[in-house]
């Protein structure tokens, strides 16, 4: 038995040390391997700084506007019955169900010059090929679902019990939001926040389509990840990017677990 | 569901419906055109649509492409759902120094951007490997890319079942002189299967469709050529209505697949 335990412990350890750690403490040696000042110069630099805040731009963009959308949803579907609710809730899945890539080409051919909505769009002057607005979509769909996935369990636990008796004590719908639901879910919808962000800074696939990787316009940070190593041969500004996001990673992991361990109903479910 | 619900499935529709729509129609050169001579003119346009939509599927590198994802990702998703029960069995049973902090390194794949993975497995597994394993342009790297994409919804499905489960019976088979191994196939994988499937189910959607993590360490030859980089160079080539035809075609396959295991979630 001893014997079983210490094979197993060691086969786990072995994989788990083969995909994550070694790669890992690899990325750490390599973004560093010039020293702490190549590095920040890396960083530092035009590009990598307009991509850094373009990925920003697009986050302040999406994250407010997914997080307003998935809390309305998520109070439709714990509280209301209504005609086709679970197609609305399964409609939310789709974005993160289905490849990023595929999202990039719906978009594209829904909303660029060659999509369904091209023409009536051009003459407003709006396109989504190789523009920010394309990336604005692009991340706006693939970050679409986290914040409901992390409110509705919540909110079934909870159950109605004070939303009834606030109203009976005669507050109206938007003060029963505010003074009794937001308080018990404000750590799910924080967790769904932290959720969409980080998905948010780290699309890779649906941009890429969509950005035509414009330096300066519709590089994101992957984007200038992808773009310093494969066509720039700038390994170092690959690996220099690659590390921020890596550092945001282990802080967003981080802030999940703080939050895990105030509301045992919020899972790890990413999916 | 009042104005706020109407604004919300006119949002669902701009950034899902609609283009998923756009998508499938350009997929099957669906055109919606005002003229027409009724119903006879509809049965020619669909049907000349659907074999363009057949000729792109069917071409030679869409078919490769399509097989090469649907045998990686099962290979990946049933070798990740045996690893995944031995890591949640460690984490759950186990007790050792580092336990907590291997713990919370299981859900790093998931927060990790896809392009990070995938530059930090090409720079360690590529021709310039510190270690000498040079897997660029082969199946094997796109294996260890997904396997690592797809590890935390492997273990996530089955850690919490296994953590619930009753010791009672697992001592009981012990007293009875079942082996440790006995023990686990006759007694604990039993309860653990519905979880396990779910998890496979779930690291095989997600590696049939993945894009950044492998989009460098395939390195672009046709023998590496994924269904998600295949489409994804026919977009680089302005093969749009191509494009369209093999997404449609992954988007069923992936869609097959969530059905299944939503009937399969009905029958347990």
């Amino acid at each position: 038995m001893r014997s079983h335990r210490w094979t197993l412990r060691t086969i786990v350890l072995l994989y788990l040390g083969i995909l994550i750690g070694l790669p890992v403490v690899f990325l750490v040696l390599k973004a560093f391997g010039h020293g702490f000042g190549a590095f920040w110069g890396e960083v530092t630099q035009t590009d990598a700084l307009s991509a850094l805040k373009l990925s920003l731009v697009i986050a302040a963009i999406a994250v407010p506007i997914n997080t307003i959308v998935g809390v309305g949803a998520a109070l439709l579907i714990a509280r209301h019955d209504f005609l086709g609710k679970r197609v609305f809730d399964t409609i939310f899945d789709v974005p993160v169900a289905i490849s990023p890539i595929i999202i990039g080409v719906s978009l594209v051919l829904a909303y660029s010059r060659i999509g369904w909505f091209g023409a009536p769009l051009a003459r407003w002057g709006l396109n989504v090929l190789f523009t920010p607005l394309g990336v604005a979509l692009a991340t706006m769909s693939v970050s679409l679902p986290y914040v409901l996935r992390s409110i509705v369990p919540v909110l079934n636990e909870i159950g109605q019990d004070q939303e009834h008796a606030a109203r009976t004590l005669g507050a109206g719908r938007l003060r029963i939001f505010w003074n009794v639901t937001l308080p018990s879910i404000r750590w799910a919808v924080l967790y769904g926040v932290t959720l969409t962000i980080a998905r948010t800074l780290g699309e890779f696939g649906a941009v890429l389509v969509v950005s035509g990787n414009i330096t300066g316009v519709t590089q994101t940070l992957p984007i200038y990840i992808y773009d310093s190593w494969d066509q720039r041969f700038d390994v170092l500004g690959s690996y220099s990017g690659a590390l921020v996001l890596a550092l945001i990673s282990v802080a967003v992991l981080s802030i999940l677990a703080v939050l895990r361990r105030r509301e045992r109903k919020l899972l790890v479910d990413f999916a | 569901m009042g104005g706020g619900g109407a604004l919300i499935v006119a949002y669902l529709s701009i950034i899902v419906l609609l283009p998923i729509a756009a998508l499938v129609s350009h997929g099957f050169s669906i055109s919606v055109a005002g003229r027409g001579a009724g119903l006879a003119f509809w049965r020619w346009h669909v049907s000349f649509g659907f074999r363009t939509f057949w000729s792109a599927v069917t071409a030679t590198g869409a078919r490769n492409a399509i097989f090469l994802s649907l045998w990686l990702s099962f290979a990946v998703a049933a070798i990740n759902a045996v690893m995944g029960v031995a890591i949640a069995w460690v984490l759950v049973r186990d007790r050792f120094f580092g336990r907590t902090f291997l713990d919370s390194v299981i859900d790093l794949p998931f927060a990790l951007p896809t392009i990070v993975a995938g530059v930090v497995l090409l720079a360690i597994y590529g021709p310039d490997s510190p270690i000498h394993v040079d897997l660029f342009e082969t199946w094997m790297g796109l294996m260890l890319a997904l396997l690592f994409v797809t590890l935390p919804f492997s273990v996530r499905s089955v850690q919490p079942v296994l953590a619930s489960l009753d010791l009672d019976s697992e001592d009981a088979a012990r007293t009875l002189g079942a082996s440790g191994l006995r023990t686990f196939f006759s007694v604990v994988l039993p309860s653990l299967w519905p979880s396990v499937l779910a998890g496979f189910g779930l690291a095989f959607a997600r590696a049939i469709g993945e894009f950044g993590s492998i989009s460098l360490i395939a390195g672009g030859v046709p023998r590496t050529t994924t269904a998600s980089y295949y489409i994804f160079n026919l977009t680089a080539g302005f093969l749009w209505t191509d494009a369209a035809a093999v997404s449609t075609a992954l988007v069923v396959l992936i869609s097959a697949n969530v059905f299944a295991r939503r009937f399969q979630k009905r029958l347990l």
